[in-house]
């Protein structure tokens, strides 16, 4: 008797087609619950005024391409990180550069500020994330107490401390997230599910903080829960690479920022996405997005060198920034919200308030 | 479920602008229409004269016009149309940028455009520089001189080949009319400045690291649950948090970034003795918002502490420091916790249903991380929805409201403002706040511990 031979591509061809019809499946049942759109709830909302915001202070002294740059809890100091290995440590309010230490690899494409302000973590192409401990002494030598935290099989794309300083979750070009101990380095949960390269994460602002959120080159952005490593929601609109996420202040929705030039914003508890932020004149990239403290303003930063405002409620865009001379790569709000930060591959950071 | 399916080969990893790319082009390819596009003219230039040459001004002027934008945002996205090298500057080749006046500029010929499938090669960078040589007679720039040497150290084995490749292009560049020579010159030369641009200059076609698909993977998964838009909730939101946003109302007394004064940092620092009227009023927003402020927190522990009732507070800040502790330091912990807050006749025993009890003790023998959760959960819950309340309608409460500070806002002159730029205040180092915490937080935790009555007794009995 003759097995029975099916031809791959027939099989492939069939599960290709079961899987759009599950898909458009799963929209229909997801328009079902398709309620008032934001901008018709913001209808009754005022509009926003003229806007003037301005480059505060311009940081000098990285020797290549800015790539990432985080906060620390004082609202004034700040960690970047660049393509040359350097990471520099600022007091941004007065320029000075406070630390600086030099990696063991190129391209630092995640650094993070620990909240007691006592360390920075960063990493990149050497597939670590590494912890150094802040010193007073300015002439102390920070690299001698650095200390391996996570280990990756692929760049680490983002990191980022929980609320303390003892837990980082990380996410990399691997295609997984992890949530590491930093005290031993013990691999406390990994999180599987993105097909492809993860690109940025988000923890959730909730009394809970529970979850977290990130986005990937699958075009995916998935929520996580902390506590048993699952994919609790998952979003798919986006045309390409998700760049940046990051929550909505109220921790209900989060927003995402992607190579197909647009930004959106995802309800949480509607489970779909409620906005699009995009215009026909915006051709690039978004590198980075953040909100301001009310979650009113979105600030993206995009490949083009300019960073656009956004009215979240209303859709529109309320101002266009200019300054960098290359592509800005990073973008973060101050944790008091009086100003953000962009980070440039014009080896420059700038404050704008 | 899982289902897997062919993912075509998108290329992005090898081009990842070619998305937003193909799109510029399509307008690029409007403004060349010669009914409605940018007008061009002839220029002389040395003594040739260029066809087709259009000002920095036409072009931005078209853009502003044809996409309904700014004159600012055209020249920003015109000077994308320099920098990834679909049109030219004549004069100033080096600088890829539009400029808003008279200057000259060309469209670059589609041969040379940046989503052409040929990868600019080392050799034909060789080439081009062998054939400057010949003409210019040695006079590259030094970093093409410094590329060139570099090339022929290393395609050393494919010289000839070059040379005969450059000489070939030049002999068949002299037999064109002059104007082409020099059209075809001028755009070969600026395909060259994009590729391979000069030192310290900025420039578009720098890319991240690649970026890694595994095509073979493609997981539908994800259980929902069904309920409507919470829409309202957003908006809810920033209608409570809109006099706090700095981009939307002014900080009172002025925002540091903007006034160089950092007395708004100073009045909202951790232990002040009087806050803010702003921060009082957002302790008033939500549970969360009063204990994630460590003042505000201190001032609820007030009001607990004249209620008798801080032990349901002080257990869930013992779970928050179980929860984000270090991995090692969760058994002794969880020890702790049990022996004050759970166990039976515990000295801050929390008061929580049975059912909760029952599953914290018995997860307790196997401690972890969120071994917690659900008591925790209880506890915030019970402080949210009661104490939380009465603390905001409580003496204490009303108390700091009143004694709030209402700072002025500033009103520099500038020459005031340029004072304060030059007197920048360092502040405290955030390592030093943090060691005063530390001592602090030492301090409150030996004051509060349960007496210990035998080692009180022992004491006594040695001083006699």
């Amino acid at each position: 008797m003759a097995t029975q031979e099916v031809p791959l591509n027939e099989t492939l061809a069939h599960l290709k087609t079961e899987s759009e019809t599950l898909k458009s499946k799963l929209e229909e049942e997801r328009a079902k619950l398709h309620d008032v759109e934001l901008h018709q709830v913001a209808e009754k909302v005022e509009g926003l005024g003229q806007f003037v915001m301005k480059t505060r202070r311009t940081l000098k002294g990285h020797g290549n391409k800015v790539l990432c740059m985080d906060w620390c809890k004082d609202k004034r100091r700040i960690v970047s990180s660049s393509q040359d290995g350097k990471v520099i440590v600022w007091d941004a309010f007065t320029t000075n550069k406070e630390h600086a230490v030099t990696m063991p690899c190129t391209w630092v494409m995640a650094c993070a500020y620990a909240p007691s302000g006592c360390a920075v973590a960063c990493g990149g192409l050497d597939n670590k994330c590494s912890v150094y401990p802040l010193s007073l002494d300015k002439n102390e030598n920070l690299a001698a107490k650095k200390k391996s935290v996570a280990m990756h099989t692929n760049y680490l794309s983002a990191c980022s401390f929980t609320n303390s300083d003892m837990q980082i979750l990380t996410s990399s070009g691997d295609g997984t997230c992890a949530l590491w101990d930093v005290e031993s380095g013990q691999l406390l949960q990994s999180f599987h599910g993105h097909a492809a390269d993860v690109l940025c994460l988000d923890l959730a602002p909730s009394e809970t903080g529970n979850t977290f959120v990130s986005g990937g080159c699958d075009k995916k952005a998935n929520v996580w829960d902390m506590r048993s490593g699952q994919c609790i929601q998952s979003f798919e609109t986006h045309e390409s690479d998700i760049n940046s996420v990051r929550y909505y202040p109220s921790g209900d929705a989060f927003a995402s920022g992607s190579d197909d030039a647009t930004c959106r914003l995802y309800d949480l508890r509607a489970d779909r996405e409620v906005a699009i932020y995009s215009k026909d004149s915006i051709i690039f990239g978004v590198s980075s997005v953040d909100f301001s403290l009310s979650g009113r303003l979105l600030f993206g930063g995009y490949n083009d060198y300019t960073i656009n405002v956004w009215d979240v409620l209303k859709g529109t865009r309320v101002s266009i920034l200019f300054g960098h001379e290359n592509r800005v790569s990073t973008l973060r709000v101050s944790p008091d919200g009086t100003a953000f930060c962009t980070g440039s591959w014009d080896h420059t950071l700038r404050i704008w308030a | 479920m899982t289902i897997r399916t062919a993912r075509p080969n998108r290329g992005q990893h090898f081009w990842p602008r070619l998305y937003c790319l193909q799109k510029l082009e399509s307008i690029l390819l409007e403004m060349q229409d010669p009914k409605s596009g940018v007008k061009g003219s002839e220029q002389k230039l040395n003594v040739t004269t260029i066809p087709h040459v259009i000002t920095g001004n036409d072009i931005i002027t078209w853009i502003t016009n044809k996409m309904m934008i700014t004159t600012e945002e055209a020249q920003a996205f015109s000077t994308m149309l320099v920098a990834y090298g679909y049109i030219y500057p004549l004069q100033n080749h080096k600088k890829l940028v539009m400029c808003n006046n008279n200057s000259l500029y060309r469209f670059q010929t589609p041969y040379f455009w940046p989503t052409q499938k040929w990868v600019p090669e080392d050799s034909d960078y060789a080439i081009y520089l062998a054939k400057r040589n010949i003409r210019k007679k040695g006079m590259l720039e030094p970093y093409e001189q410094a590329h060139y040497n570099h090339l022929h150290e290393w395609l050393n084995h494919k010289w000839d080949f070059i040379v005969m490749q450059a000489t070939e292009q030049y002999k068949a560049g002299k037999e064109r009319k002059k104007p082409d020579r020099v059209v075809f010159d001028c755009q070969e030369r600026a395909y060259w400045i994009v590729t391979r641009p000069p030192p310290r200059t900025q420039s578009a076609m720098d890319c991240g690291p690649e970026r890694l698909i595994d095509p073979n993977t493609d997981q539908v998964t994800g259980e929902y649950t069904h309920t409507h838009a919470q829409t309202g909730v957003l908006v809810k939101y920033i209608t409570t948090y809109k006099n706090h946003d700095p981009f939307l109302a002014s900080c009172l007394p002025s925002n540091p970034w903007q006034t160089d004064n950092d007395a708004y940092w100073t009045l909202n620092m951790r232990r002040v003795e009087v806050p803010t009227k702003m921060r009082v009023e957002r302790w008033s927003f939500s549970l969360f918002e009063l204990l994630s402020d460590l003042r505000g927190r201190d001032d609820f522990k007030i009001f607990l502490k004249k209620e008798f009732s801080g032990e349901n507070l002080a257990f869930w800040e013992a779970a928050e420091e179980l929860k984000w502790g270090t991995a090692s330091s969760m058994s002794s912990k969880a020890e702790t916790i049990f022996k004050t807050f759970l166990a039976p006749g515990a000295p801050r025993w929390i008061n929580i249903d049975g059912r909760t009890m029952g599953l914290t003790v018995k997860g307790l023998e196997h401690p972890h991380r969120y071994v917690l959760e659900a008591a925790q959960t209880h506890v915030f819950l019970l402080m949210k929805k009661d104490t939380f309340f009465r603390y905001l309608k409580s003496p204490t409460y009303k108390d700091i409201q009143k004694k709030a500070l209402n700072p002025e806002q500033h009103n520099f002159s500038p020459a005031q403002l340029e004072q304060n730029a030059l007197n920048r205040s360092p502040g405290i180092h955030p390592i030093i706040l943090w060691q005063q915490e530390e001592e602090e937080k030492a301090k409150a935790a030996a004051a509060s511990a349960p007496v210990d009555v035998k080692a009180m007794m022992s004491k006594i009995d040695r001083k006699k």
